[in-house]
């Protein structure tokens, strides 16, 4: 399997004021393709810097990161938004879709900027809504959809550009346990059956058993690294 | 970088969105735009109403008047004679080499008589050569001529209004009129000149041989009298010559020794409409300038809404740019939402101060030109203003963290 994500000695200091805080101190992990990997961690362990990190929404005040060979520290503002645009789908907690569009236009968004033809977009997006179980809500607005739905046309746009990772923040913080269910098996099976790389961070144990390898962060250090081995049971 | 139509139904659709707060945005820009435009409108105008009348009264004019300017500017008469004569008028003609022609002028006002039609008027005496100095056209019959004004002939030519008050649509010429109970013949009709600038009817005239105005008409003033004499200079550039030369023509022949006022006045008409041109300028570049600064006012209307609309959409930029939107994707978009609201408000500007310039000269009869300039000014000047004050707002856009942004209630 080829690396995907190499983390090596990442840590990224913020400054309050005349104090420095130590978000990260010195990580290093390694992601291959296909995997589907869950974050877990107390607020204030570090776990949503390191997310924006992996997301190149931000960058790392030391330490190497390469996403998919490429040092992306290196990057540029707009080049970081290409990578972002072509390399990663971002899943969050609150949906953020636009309201005032239709869920089409919604998963349409990432190839506007990618310069995808306006045709090609349509059809593309239209499928994608398919894949997720969406054929038919196609030109409903986000406040016309139910949470599960939303988050079906989030993860439809996570996918549309044919990026090989998906880094879902909380996914499922705003849904219910059934609705968070239906969700999760949808990224496991896109997991399972397109090879798409998933990074999940949550603090829900049972969210966490989804994947298949459980990583826990405490005070900016990698805690504990292990295999899911519980996976079998928590899905019967 | 996104196609720009693209980026133009981004912007449509978030403008759209705010429908009451984008009109209202624009509506600093309509407001501007429309007064920038009939403010144009006005003064070019009042410019041409003012050549209209340059071009009316006759071009190169010097009006002679008797009486003496005192350092005030009153005009004073120095006694009930007037101190200019037919002799004098005759004298400038043919000594003053600048002087191209001169008319004399003895005025007074008429009752003038035709079967039950009567009607009073101004009437003008004065030679032929009124026709070449003030710019009279004889539409039928014929002007007097050298012997009339020998002879003190009783012949007249009417204005379109007299000819028309006293003889309907009849051909009055060849027809005996009585002015002031004198018997005259209408030789001709002068050809209608229309409103003057001051909003006098021009046409309300009568022309007679200036020799029969001072001996049948108005003789009480003394023999030879004028009300005023005016010359024509042969060139724009003479004007100045002549006025001097006509000056010291009369100092002469009136017996005016150095230092002593003079018993005349001369005026340079020339001078008197380049100042009411300037005073007019001046008046429409002040108004212009008015209107500028409310449109500078509608910039500032777009800036601040641009600023508001950036706060409020902080985390749909979030979103844009976690999903690889780029600085300039951001920034084109803000900006163009600025623009299009400048533009259409420029467009929605230019018709409604075009509308406010005919409704101006159809209600207040203010002479008003739109002129092709003023139209392009006035859209590209706010164009420039949705890109300059466009700008800040769509660059802070721009600038965002994506992470605060995402963060941003």
């Amino acid at each position: 399997m080829a690396k995907l994500i190499e983390l090596s000695r990442i840590s990224k200091t913020y400054k309050l004021g005349d104090i420095a805080v130590e978000a990260l101190r010195g990580i290093d992990l390694t992601v291959e393709q296909g995997e589907f990997l869950a974050i877990m961690g107390a607020s204030g362990s570090g776990k949503s810097t390191l997310m924006n990190i992996l997301g190149c929404l931000d960058v790392p005040t030391s330490g190497v990161y390469r996403l998919n060979g490429e040092n992306v520290g290196s990057l540029s503002p707009d080049e970081l938004a290409k990578i972002r645009n072509q390399q990663i789908g971002f899943v969050f907690q609150g949906f953020n879709l636009l309201h005032r569009m239709t869920a089409v236009e919604n998963v349409e968004i990432p190839m506007l900027y990618s310069g995808v033809p306006v045709e090609i977009r349509h059809q593309k997006a239209k499928e994608y809504l398919q894949l997720v179980g969406l054929a038919g809500r196609e030109h409903h607005q986000p406040h016309q959809l139910s949470g599960g739905q939303q988050q079906r046309v989030a993860l439809a746009r996570a996918l549309v550009n044919g990026a090989p990772l998906i880094l879902a923040d909380e996914p499922t913080g705003n849904l219910d346990s059934k609705t968070s269910a239906e969700i999760m098996d949808l990224m496991g099976n896109m997991n399972k059956k397109s090879g798409v790389t998933v990074v999940l961070v949550t603090h829900e144990p049972e969210i966490a058993g989804y994947a298949r390898r459980i990583i826990t962060v405490k005070d900016g250090l990698i805690l504990s690294d292990e295999r899911n081995t519980r996976r079998g049971e928590q899905r019967a | 970088m996104i196609p720009p139509g693209e980026i133009l139904r981004i912007s449509f659709r978030s403008l759209r969105a705010n429908k009451m707060r984008s009109a209202l945005t624009m509506l600093g820009i309509i407001i501007g735009v429309a007064a920038v435009i009939a403010m144009f409108a006005v003064g070019a105008g009042a410019n041409r109403q003012i050549a209209e009348t340059i071009s009316g009264m006759g071009s190169n004019l010097l009006m002679i008047l008797p009486g003496a300017t005192t350092s005030g500017g009153a005009r004073m008469r120095l006694s009930s004679d007037s101190a200019l004569t037919l002799e004098d008028a005759r004298a400038i003609l043919e000594e003053c080499p600048a002087v191209e022609d001169v008319a004399p002028v003895r005025r007074g006002t008429a009752q003038i008589v035709y079967g039950n039609a009567n009607w009073s008027t101004t009437v003008w005496g004065t030679t032929p050569s009124i026709t070449s100095v003030r710019e009279w056209v004889i539409e039928s019959g014929r002007n007097m001529n050298d012997s009339d004004i020998r002879s003190a002939s009783k012949v007249c030519i009417l204005g379109q209004t007299v000819a028309k008050e006293l003889f309907g649509g009849m051909n009055p010429v060849g027809e005996i009129v009585r002015v002031n109970k004198v018997p005259m013949q209408v030789i001709g009709l002068m050809k209608s000149k229309g409103g003057s600038s001051t909003g006098s009817d021009q046409d309300d005239i009568m022309f007679v041989p200036v020799t029969t105005a001072q001996k049948r008409l108005f003789g009480s003033r003394g023999p030879g009298s004028l009300n005023n004499i005016i010359a024509k200079a042969k060139s724009s550039g003479l004007l100045s010559e002549a006025e001097i030369q006509i000056g010291n023509l009369l100092e002469l022949r009136h017996r005016i020794r150095p230092g002593q006022e003079r018993d005349f006045t001369i005026r340079n008409l020339q001078e008197f409409m380049d100042a009411a041109r300037e005073s007019t300028r001046i008046m429409a570049l002040l108004l212009a300038s008015i209107a500028s600064v409310s449109l500078l006012v509608g910039g500032i209307g777009i800036m601040n809404i641009m600023l508001v609309s950036v706060t409020e959409r902080t985390r749909e930029i979030g979103i844009r740019m976690a999903l690889g939107a780029r600085t300039r994707d951001i920034l084109a978009q803000f900006l163009s939402e600025a623009v299009i609201m400048s533009l259409l408000g420029g467009i929605f500007g230019m018709a409604m101060g075009a509308l406010g310039a005919s409704l101006l000269s159809r209600y207040a009869g203010w002479q008003t030109i739109i002129s092709p300039f003023s139209v392009v000014l006035a859209v590209a000047f706010s164009a420039a203003i949705g890109i300059f004050f466009g700008f800040f707002p769509a660059w802070k856009a721009s600038q965002l963290n994506p992470i605060d942004a995402l963060r941003h209630e």
